[in-house]
């Protein structure tokens, strides 16, 4: 499937992903760490792709059948996370723009 | 794949690309509030490139059942974005689960697709997938099932605890160990997953409530860690990359929570967690601690120039917020200067208090990190304590022999005045006593924080304006 350099370059990026990771995810502010939570979950529910090719390539009942899951499962925290992140960040105001009691 | 790639071959790439990019800037937008929003649209139109992008490649026939479970998909998660504010952590463990259960499910129909033709590497970092992915499917449940008080908060545990999860651990790293040397060994991998689904149960079972917000974090790290594996075996960049943000994401969230709760990160990683349950029977005799009532605490309120507000996770369970937010205005009105001191680890995951005080439409800029309000509080007239109770406790500072003993706390018994809300003198959840409470400069304010501090908006309306 892979030769040994695709492995190599794999490893490249996942090093140099991990990097910036770490440096972005330092800056954000401890005032959105659960939206920080709940972003990161979303987009690590692009594990979908894989699960899409599984069912629309179809090679096996139980290949298609396990991808159908897992499609499901991802999509659910892709709509689910995005949702709930908006709606968390809709609620951070400040004293500017909050209105007055 | 060949290295010439197809015309349609480098556009999907390219979308996979912008893709990559737009997460990138998704997680650096989250840097402050006036820029996150931009972030969700930044990841929003990243995966719709991204599934767009893999509906165009070759080889894909089957459209109607993609198009059925995207749907599927999309009414479960519907409801599970517009749950109450308070239920976000159980929330989130869930869809960890979900997000796991993707990646194992995945990594499983991989294995038998290509089984026995699979190279060692290969083989490897799909065990690395399935045991990381199918261990964080069930310990996030657990944690859910926790969270949601379904299962018992409390940590449950037994002699010989660590030796039967290391042991379990062992045996599925000695299959997965077979598996790369005999890729063609079928039967032996669901073992390999039952076992990590088994290992994931056990590993959460002796973490007590108080120790979630590092058990959350560090779950989302493996989450995203095994989606990282998973790109290794699709060869998929994207996958690769959104693993390793979302698994640094997790990581950095760990060593952040357990630098909170003063334990090392190689302590949190090997799963030591939960042992603060010990010295519950502590300081049986009678103390005597000062109370006041609502109409008490009014008047002292009223008299201050600066407050500090603790909350802590009873609030949230007292589903508190909106009564301390109209506790704020009243106060606010009156010209005192009212803030807010958020413990690192304060509720049941990273940044809960902030977002629970945020719901109530109380303005960030009120909330301020441990670090920065700790000076403070010698200069602060009140500090009022609502159902946080080990993150204000002073023996942390003073006793070497206490449980948390060199855990950062917040300062509040500096302060001239000091309230504590709590139903009763039960010790807190990890079973410690508070000397805090009996300090000369505490009063205590028995109820549930609700409503007290319902009463003392009350007090503090109903007298002179």
């Amino acid at each position: 499937m892979s030769s040994s350099s695709n492995l190599i370059n794999a490893l490249f990026i996942f090093m140099l992903a991990g990097f910036i990771g770490f440096e972005v995810i330092r800056r954000v502010s401890p005032l959105l760490h659960t939206p920080l939570m709940s972003l990161t979950n979303a987009l690590d529910a692009i594990a979908v792709v894989g699960a899409i090719v599984l069912v629309g390539e179809h090679k096996s009942s139980l290949s298609a059948v396990l991808g159908f899951i897992a499609v499901v499962a991802a999509t659910s925290n892709i709509v689910g996370g995005f949702l709930i992140t908006d709606r968390m960040l809709k609620m951070f105001k400040s004293s500017r723009t909050a209105p007055k009691p | 794949m060949t290295s010439e790639l197809a015309g349609s071959q480098i556009i999907i790439e390219i979308v996979y690309l912008i893709a990559s990019a737009l997460f990138i800037f998704s997680l650096k937008w989250m840097s402050s509030p006036t820029t996150a929003r931009h972030g969700i649209w930044a990841g929003e139109v990243g995966m719709l490139l991204a599934i767009g992008g893999t509906l165009l490649r070759y080889g894909i026939v089957d459209y109607r059942l993609i198009a059925i479970a995207l749907v599927l998909g999309t009414i479960i998660g519907i409801p599970l974005g517009r749950v109450q504010m308070t239920a976000v952590p159980q929330r989130t463990a869930l869809s960890h689960a979900f997000g796991a259960l993707c990646v194992t499910l995945v990594g499983s129909a991989e294995f038998y697709l290509r089984s026995p033709d699979i190279s060692r590497f290969m083989m490897s970092v799909l065990s690395i997938e399935v045991i990381l992915g199918g261990l964080t499917v069930t310990g996030s449940l657990m944690a859910a099932g926790k969270l949601q008080e379904i299962l018992p908060q409390r940590p449950l545990t037994y002699k010989g605890q660590n030796f039967v999860n290391f042991l379990l651990l062992a045996v599925a790293v000695a299959i997965a160990v077979f598996l790369v040397l005999h890729p063609g060994t079928r039967s032996l991998f669901p073992f390999m997953i039952l076992i990590a689904l088994a290992f994931g149960v056990l590993l959460i079972i002796p973490i007590g409530g108080a120790d979630m917000p590092t058990v959350i974090s560090l779950l989302n790290g493996y989450a995203g860690l095994s989606a990282a594996a998973m790109g290794f075996v699709l060869d998929s960049k994207l996958l690769i990359i959104a693993g390793a943000l979302d698994g640094s994401s997790g990581l950095i969230l760990s060593i952040i929570m357990s630098k909170a709760m003063n334990r090392s990160f190689t302590n949190v990683l090997f799963g030591a967690f939960g042992q603060v349950q010990a010295a519950a029977a502590a300081g049986e005799e009678a103390r005597p601690v000062r109370s006041a009532t609502a109409e008490e605490a009014a008047a002292i309120l009223s008299a201050a120039n600066k407050v500090i507000i603790v909350p802590g996770y009873g609030m949230a369970v007292a589903q508190a917020q909106h009564k301390v937010r109209e506790l704020y205005d009243a106060l606010t009105k009156r010209g005192v200067e009212v803030r807010f001191a958020i413990h690192p680890v304060a509720g049941r995951m990273p940044g809960h208090m902030n977002v629970l005080l945020a719901e109530a439409d109380i303005p960030y800029d009120r909330l301020v990190e441990m670090d920065e309000i700790n000076g403070d509080f010698p200069q602060t007239d009140v500090a009022l304590v609502i159902g946080a109770n080990d993150v204000t406790n002073p023996a942390a500072r003073t006793d070497a022999a206490s449980p948390i003993y060199g855990m950062p706390i917040l300062d509040v018994d500096k302060a001239h005045t000091v309230m504590v809300i709590k139903r009763s003198m039960n010790p807190g959840f990890a079973g410690i006593d508070n000397p805090l409470y009996y300090l000369d400069n505490n009063l205590m304010l028995f109820g549930d924080a609700k409503a007290f501090v319902g009463s003392i908006v009350r007090e503090l309306s109903g007298g002179h304006g």
